[in-house]
């Protein structure tokens, strides 16, 4: 499914580039890369010249981005622009899906991920990711966030287990609310409390990065200002991706911003200077509220 | 008129009422400003005249076709001399056939009496005038009904309302059928066990440990005293619908596991179906399998090993029954499997879950419902299950639950008693309607036991 070749695309398909509503800017889109700074400090992940094809839809044109240790990645940029697909990218998740063919070169600490001899196990242990919809298992609270644990054996015994369950849903700012009915099922929680019990089992096989996609979208305003607060948390000790499509929330928890648009990256740089001083046309669309 | 004539007709008028009552509506809506001050769609005051020319004919139909015989008959009983209409009810029941077939003029046998021919004509005369009251009748019903529906209408009349009631209603009907038959079967059934109970005793048929129903027909017979003692008969399908399970239930959910999340889809939109034929081959056919060809494999292999294998060995008949029932398990639990969304497989796989872990924690557990229902299907196309039996297994009831010897099931005994000549009211023959309502009794637990399940795991994943 997935190939490991050079990528075909150097240029977009004349239909990507017909579809571009801002003819001129799109056009020089083609020949310059990335505006602002791809690379990070620090790097965990790092994607060069990254390609997926849908069949035959080109969704992620020459993507290059970098993510740091203990930063917060905002992807933003209007629907169907390749934010998921990209993030998808970084724990391979698309092997799932029968259509997707990823080339390009991902690299997490400096290892291929898309190697041939790549675990792909492995990878999605250190890699965790958080869904738009919150999907627990339909098993009890605990067993949810033992899940991970268990199959990566990182608990020798009950207590060991007991501690990282505890643990995981203290820090996902859960264990007041559920402490007293872990036996029920994760699905009888409220949506917020879902979406914080998937962070839990996300934290719970101590990954390295953590991608969210669009984690808050399904949320009420104080569940969300939870979860970012959450987010602040968490970045102290992992890099976190998340695509979001609320300006605010981007604005509010993360370091550097990129901007997607029609599967290829526009802008990327600190996320107050993206907000206030964009350097591309399209992205001072899109923030200030122009396009949508 | 003939009553498929009269069918037409009524058709033919239904198709009238509905356009004649919907060209009422336009025209009632036109003066007042359009279909827009109309209640209802134009339509529906359409099927409202038609529901109105048809509904009070039906009614008159069904009532006839309960009612008319029996008053035909006890006209003609009337007219009958006092020699024949004073016989014992069971002999007049005889007479009255007899007189139905010279009407129909089945039978023309010079023996019988005049009188005889002047009652089949009165039979036929009668049946021809109540024939011509009910066209009339079902006509000018259905002109009445019609017409009144027809003053009905007015723009503000609720139309559709009406009409939405009238199918409800309709539908209500259709289940209540469903479950009016349902009722009657067994009502039927237990009748008939309940006659069989007064001559053997309920604690000798639930409990009794031998199976022999041969009774006695002359008094000087030996040995033929009947037992009727039903525990051989339900051993014997416990062990064979358990053999049948024991194959199908591993088999058919390791296909339905392949099919669903490994095989690619092109494979399975061709092997699904091709299972499902499994399920379609007449049971003979399987009969002849298992008797031909997997009961002497078994036996040779018996014999290999030192063992002693029944010809008819309940084995033999299991298996190849257990491969039958292998469709149900594995296109009902590969519905349920593909049914687990998307969105659970992905929440496992991020955590770093392999393809098997996904499949045997998150997935299967998710399934579990559909899976059962599968196999309970299963269960019950085993436990009813006849043809493979008598071809395979035999029809010796012994007490055994060793699946290398021959043994007999329910469905088999039932089978058994009823085929060739019998008395109605011999025990021999009663006691399959006391089988078959055990049988009856047993599925119903089952499925009862299978909606439980359902019920208590279904709404996880939602
Ligand atoms: N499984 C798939 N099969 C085919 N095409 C897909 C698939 N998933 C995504 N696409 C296409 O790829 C493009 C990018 O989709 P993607 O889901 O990455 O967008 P997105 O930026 O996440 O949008 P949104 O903000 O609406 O979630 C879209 O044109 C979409 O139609
Ligand atoms: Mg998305």
């Amino acid at each position: 499914m997935q190939t490991m070749d050079k990528p075909q695309d150097a240029v977009a398909s004349p239909a990507e580039a017909a579809a571009a509503p801002v003819a001129p800017v799109e056009a020089e889109r083609v020949a310059h890369d990335t505006v602002g700074d791809v690379t990070a400090k620090n790097v965990v992940i790092c994607v060069r010249e990254a390609n997926v094809y849908y069949g035959d839809t080109h969704a992620l044109i020459n993507v290059s981005l970098d993510i740091g240790r203990n930063e917060v990645i905002a992807l933003i940029g209007p629907s169907g622009c390749g934010k998921s697909t990209f993030l998808r990218c970084l724990n391979r998740m698309n092997d799932t899906i029968e259509s997707a063919r990823v080339t390009g070169d991902f690299r997490l600490d400096g290892q291929d991920m898309y190697a041939r001899d790549t675990d792909v196990v492995m990878l999605r242990a250190r890699v965790g990711m958080v869904f738009q919809k919150p999907n627990p298992f339909p098993k009890s609270i605990y067993e949810n966030v033992a899940y991970g644990a268990r199959l990566h054996g990182l608990a020798a015994n009950r207590a060991e287990l007991d501690d990282i369950v505890y643990g995981s849903l203290e820090r996902a700012g859960l264990v007041d609310e559920v402490k007293n009915r872990l036996d029920d099922p994760g699905t009888g929680l409220s949506g917020g409390q879902q979406q914080r019990l998937c962070i839990a089992r996300t934290i719970a096989v101590n990954p390295e990065v953590i991608l969210m996609d669009e984690p808050c979208s399904a949320l009420d305003p104080i569940a969300t200002a939870r979860i970012e607060d959450l987010i602040d948390e968490l970045s102290e000790k992992y890099a976190i991706a998340i695509v979001t499509h609320s300006m605010q929330q981007a604005a509010r928890v993360s370091n550097r911003t990129a901007y997607f648009h029609l599967g290829r990256i526009i802008e990327v740089g600190p996320t107050d200077r993206i907000f206030t001083n964009p350097a591309h046309k399209l992205t001072e669309d899109y923030v200030t509220g122009r396009f949508g | 008129m003939r009553l498929p004539t009269l069918l037409l007709i009524l058709a033919a008028m239904l198709i009238a009422a509905y356009f004649l009552g919907r060209q009422r509506a336009l025209s009632l809506a036109r003066p007042a400003g359009g279909i827009r001050s109309l209640h209802s769609l134009p339509k529906y005051y359409g099927y409202y005249a038609a529901l109105g020319a048809l509904l009070p004919g039906v009614a008159l139909l069904l009532m006839w076709a309960a009612f008319s015989d029996s008053l035909i008959t006890a006209r003609v009983v009337q007219s009958l001399p006092d020699t024949l209409r004073n016989q014992p009810e069971a002999q007049l029941g005889l007479t009255l056939n007899d007189i139905r077939n010279l009407a129909a003029g089945q039978m023309f046998d010079e023996t019988r009496s005049a009188e005889f021919a002047v009652a089949a004509d009165l039979y036929n005369s009668l049946r021809e005038a109540s024939r011509k009251i009910l066209s009339g009748l079902v006509i000018a019903l259905s002109f009445g009904g019609f017409a009144l529906a027809w003053f009905q209408l007015r723009p503000q009349f609720r139309a559709r309302n009406r009409v939405e009631s009238a199918v409800r209603f309709m539908l209500i009907l259709a289940s209540l059928l469903a479950i009016v038959t349902t009722i009657g079967i067994l009502l039927s059934v237990s009748f008939e066990a309940l006659r069989f109970f007064r001559q053997v005793p309920v604690s000798e048929f639930l409990f009794g440990l031998s199976w022999s129903p041969q009774t006695a027909i002359r008094a000087d017979q030996v040995g033929s005293s009947g037992a009727f003692g039903a525990v051989p008969l339900f051993v014997g399908t416990l062990l064979i619908s358990g053999i049948a399970l024991l194959v199908a239930v591993p088999i058919g959910l390791m296909i339905a596991i392949y099919l669903s999340e490994y095989a690619r889809p092109a494979l399975r939109r061709i092997v699904k179906p091709v299972l499902e034929v499994l399920a379609g081959i007449p049971t003979v056919v399987y009969g002849y399998f298992a008797a031909l060809t997997v009961a002497p494999m078994i036996r040779l292999a018996g014999q290999q090993l030192g063992l002693d294998v029944a010809s008819e060995a309940a084995l033999g008949a299991g298996l190849v029954m257990g491969i039958m029932i292998i469709p149900f398990v594995s296109s009902l639990s590969d519905d349920a499997i593909n049914a687990v969304p998307q969105a659970m497989r992905d929440g496992s796989f991020a955590l770093g879950a392999t393809r098997s872990e996904t499949i045997k924690r998150v997935v299967l557990p998710a399934a579990l419902p559909g899976i059962v229902g599968g196999v309970l299907l299963a269960a019950s196309r085993a436990i009813g299950e006849t043809m493979i039996v008598v071809m395979a297994a035999g029809l010796s009831a012994n007490l055994s639950f060793n699946p290398l010897e021959s043994v007999t099931t329910v469905t088999v005994q039932i089978v058994t008693l009823l085929v060739g000549d019998q008395e109605f009211d011999s025990p021999k023959t009663l006691a399959a309607f006391a089988l078959g309502l055990m049988l009856f009794i047993v599925t119903l637990i089952l499925n009862i036991v299978a909606l439980q399940v359902v019920r208590r795991y279904r709404e996880q994943y939602e």
